[in-house]
């Protein structure tokens, strides 16, 4: 069963009321609401519940089929390292036996799989007050589109008041793009004049949000690669810069991972996390045809967990993290 | 992974080289190897699978030459077929003799398509003297226009948009009227970004090519790009039929093997190379130098071919076999510090010896008059005392020193430098690579 966005956030509602079902009536009146839903079901589906490769385990269990595996998992991005490790680990379950037929292996290897991908805590605490998340990662990788996502949903599902910091001082026109965003959220935005201090707009943002009574201030930043030292640099301010207002804070950072990201994805993970201390990782854009195993290896090697996947470019295009979904989608053709 | 392919490569072949040539089993270690460092540079299994087919074809029986040793030889085998999948320097954009030239960018959302744009209408200005037009056709992105109206400014460029509420494809054919009004030499229309399966907007960039007809599309692809390149490519080339790739975020620490793949799969060139956020880290793209940052070599390359063509391969296997003896002479250590100085700069050689540059030895300082006074010293030296230095005594040195305009003590210095240096010689003739860090440190002390 898919993960929930119940199981994602802890809100501290108590049990009746955790997380309540938003009420749909008003939704549902809104013009082209069940064809979004249904494209968007489909794009879910699409993105994460498909077909495994039935030829996966045609045949004998012989050195072409770990091959063939081998290709499936490196043809997903997962990597020479990770990819050694767990067809290693089901060949050799699958010597010691107890695994026949094809249909074990796969239900096996996807086992396998998921437990690899499911690390760390993986929930979002937004119990604090407020709870504050920071975005970091690589340019264009959807940083900003996947804070906008977040806001919308924190507001229209889970009813929070929120805050947005726009700290991207630097790309041209990023705060007219979250503004943007916001406006679609529906919630305020503290945005700086381009070339301005991050860092300052990051503590206004939180003053404010504070002053206002905020549930939760989501604060976004510039792209920045992870071998840029003094953007590396500027990063680790940004996040000291927000503990002077509240010690603990943020209490979530999230990096962005393009699906599309090749191996160079678990040096990114590597770096951002050295620099400001990765919570978790959104994996965007995995409704093309990329498969984000890097996200695997770096679950992996890290020990950092997927919380989040994006699945579009519209507001609802944001779903929880699904360890077994993934993992079927990993071997899908 | 930095210069761990050719270390890795160098190490498994180096009994190889008391044989000759290369066997079966020699080149499938090789090749495993090799495998395992583009896919870790992410170039596509495909390619990969055919491309070491293809290395291991070259490398089986090929004769051990020369001044390189087997691991070298057959990272140069790897390295040529690389070199040229990834194809010589290709032409740039050729201008339209009816302008104005209008290129049509296409590419996945995040690849860098706008700041491209802006940085390609800053090239074709600079380079060419161009007066250039760039057209606002994404407007599905928020504030995608406003960053196009900026940095479109910044490169001099004329920004053509009609705000977000028109179709894309009404307003690339009402760019293309105005640049013919206006004369301008280069349109350059940016669009949104989108993913290669989505129907509706890559029939959208179709009609917007059938729109402007544009004498080059080019499809702008992340450095970054795992495996998926080849779909993403293979769809836009139907798509579009785009002529040629700008690859972005090169200043990043991405192997690249994406551009390799693209390369193999739609037999495109790149042509551009973006290397920051700044409009002027924009270059022509050196497939040369991505063969290189593919294997992770650094600039090795260039340090096997230089020194392949400053020396004469007899020259060379009589070195060899006289290193080998510890017959290594001060003869011998002038011609070879001539040689290497041929080669330009000693400082910049340091640099591409792979392993150099994140080593402690990168604060090493090469001083070249460090090296003329050696030189000088040498020169000296009767003949005979260059071949047998042990004939070297007080009053010689005293000689040399006169004749150098150098002391005594730095003829002392040298000469005891050269018998520790005759030791680490002899690694040479093992089929290391000579330890050049640690030589350069003794002769250039
Ligand atoms: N198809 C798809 N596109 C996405 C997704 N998430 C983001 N994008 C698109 O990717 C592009 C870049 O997204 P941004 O949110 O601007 O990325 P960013 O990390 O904030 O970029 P910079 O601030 O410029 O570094 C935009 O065109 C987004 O619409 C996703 O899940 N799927
Ligand atoms: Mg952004």
């Amino acid at each position: 069963m898919a993960r929930d966005w119940r199981d994602l956030f802890i809100t501290g509602d108590g049990p009746g009321a955790a997380a309540p079902d938003p009420d749909p009536e008003p939704e549902r009146k809104r013009r082209g609401f069940f064809r979004r839903l249904r494209e968007n079901l489909a794009k879910t589906r699409q993105a994460l519940g498909a077909e495994i490769q039935a030829t996966l385990f045609e045949g004998d269990l012989d050195a072409e089929t770990w091959e063939r595996l081998e290709e499936a998992l490196i043809m997903a991005d997962v990597g020479a390292a990770t990819t050694a490790r767990v067809v290693g680990q089901l060949e050799q379950e699958a010597e010691a036996g107890g695994l026949e037929g094809g249909e074990a292996l796969t239900r096996r290897l996807t086992e396998l799989l998921a437990e690899l991908a499911r690390t760390g805590d993986d929930r979002i605490d937004l119990r604090h007050d407020p709870t504050v998340i920071l975005m970091v990662g690589v340019n264009g990788t959807g940083k900003t589109t996947t804070l906008g996502k977040i806001a919308w949903h924190l507001r229209n599902e889970l009813g929070r008041t929120v805050m947005i910091g726009a700290a991207d001082t630097f790309r041209a026109a990023a705060t007219e793009q979250l503004e943007g965003w916001a406006k679609r959220a529906g919630v305020p935005i503290v945005t700086g004049p381009e070339g301005s201090d991050p860092g300052a707009v990051a503590w206004d943002a939180i003053v404010q949000g504070r002053a206002q009574g905020c549930d939760v201030i989501l604060v976004d930043t510039a792209g920045r690669l992870h071998t840029q030292d003094d953007l590396m640099a500027e990063l680790a301010k940004i996040r000291r810069v927000i503990a002077k207002q509240m010690p603990d804070a943020p209490h979530e950072t999230l990096l962005t991972v393009d699906a599309t990201t090749g191996q160079n994805g678990l040096r990114q993970a590597r770096l951002f996390a050295e620099a400001v201390q990765v919570d978790g990782i959104v994996l965007t854009k995995l409704d093309g045809t990329a498969k984000g195993g890097i996200a695997l290896a770096i679950a992996g090697e890290l020990g950092i967990p997927v919380k989040l996947i994006g699945v579009g470019e519209a507001l609802e295009d944001l779903r929880p993290f699904d360890a077994d979904d993934f993992a079927k989608a990993l071997l899908s053709v | 992974m930095f210069d761990a392919l050719s270390e890795k490569l160098q190490a498994t072949l180096s009994d190889v080289r008391q044989r000759g040539t290369l066997t079966e089993d020699d080149v499938n270690t090789a090749m495993r190897e090799i495998r395992l460092a583009l896919l870790e540079a992410d170039v596509n299994f495909k390619v990969v699978k055919s491309f070491t087919a293809r290395v291991k074809e070259r490398a089986l029986g090929a004769d051990v030459l020369g001044q390189l040793n087997p691991g070298q030889q057959v990272v140069k085998i790897v390295h040529d077929e690389l070199a040229d999948l990834m194809g010589g320097a290709a032409a740039g954009i050729a201008f339209s003799p009816r302008p104005p030239t209008v290129i049509l960018m296409a590419g996945l959302q995040g690849s860098g398509k706008t700041t491209a744009t802006a940085k390609l209408a800053r090239h074709l200005r600079e380079q060419h003297g161009s007066s250039v037009a760039v057209a606002a056709c994404d407007v599905y992105r928020p504030a995608a226009v406003d960053q196009l109206v900026k940095v479109g400014a910044q490169a001099g460029a004329d920004v053509y948009e009609q705000g977000t509420d028109r179709d894309p494809v009404d307003i690339a054919g009402w760019a293309l009227d105005r640049a013919k009004q206006e004369g301008k030499d280069v349109l350059i229309v940016d669009t949104a970004g989108r993913l290669h399966v989505d129907a509706d907007l890559m029939d959208e960039l179709v009609r917007i090519r059938k729109v402007v007809r544009p004498h080059a599309v080019l499809l702008v692809v992340d450095a970054m790009t795992g495996q998926d390149a080849v779909n993403v490519a293979e769809q836009f080339a139907e798509a579009v039929q785009f002529d040629g790739v700008v690859m972005t975020k090169l200043d990043g620490d991405a192997r690249g093997g994406a551009a390799l793949s693209v390369k193999a799969v739609t037999g495109k060139p790149i042509l551009y190379a973006s290397t920051g956020e700044k409009l002027d880290q924009f270059e022509r793209f050196h497939p040369d130098r991505m063969a290189q940052r593919i294997l992770g070599m650094g600039d090795v390359m260039s340090l096997i071919e230089k020194a392949q063509s400053q020396f004469d391969e007899k020259e060379a296997k009589d070195l060899e076999r006289r290193l080998r003896k510890g017959e290594f002479t001060f003869e011998d250590f002038l011609s070879q510090l001539r040689m290497m100085r041929r080669m330009g700069p000693l400082q910049s050689l340091l640099g591409m010896i792979p392993g150099f540059a994140g080593s402690q030895l990168r604060n090493l300082k090469v001083d070249e008059r460090e090296l003329d006074r050696v030189q000088a010293i040498i020169l000296s030296m009767t003949p005979e005392e260059r071949r047998r230095p042990e004939l070297i005594n007080g009053s010689r040195r005293l000689r040399i020193a006169k004749g150098s305009g150098t002391s005594v003590q730095q003829v002392n210095q040298l000469i005891k430098q050269f018998g520790q240096m005759r030791k680490l010689m002899q690694q040479v003739g093992r089929g290391r690579m000579p330890d050049i860090g640690a030589l350069m440190r003794q002769a250039g002390r």
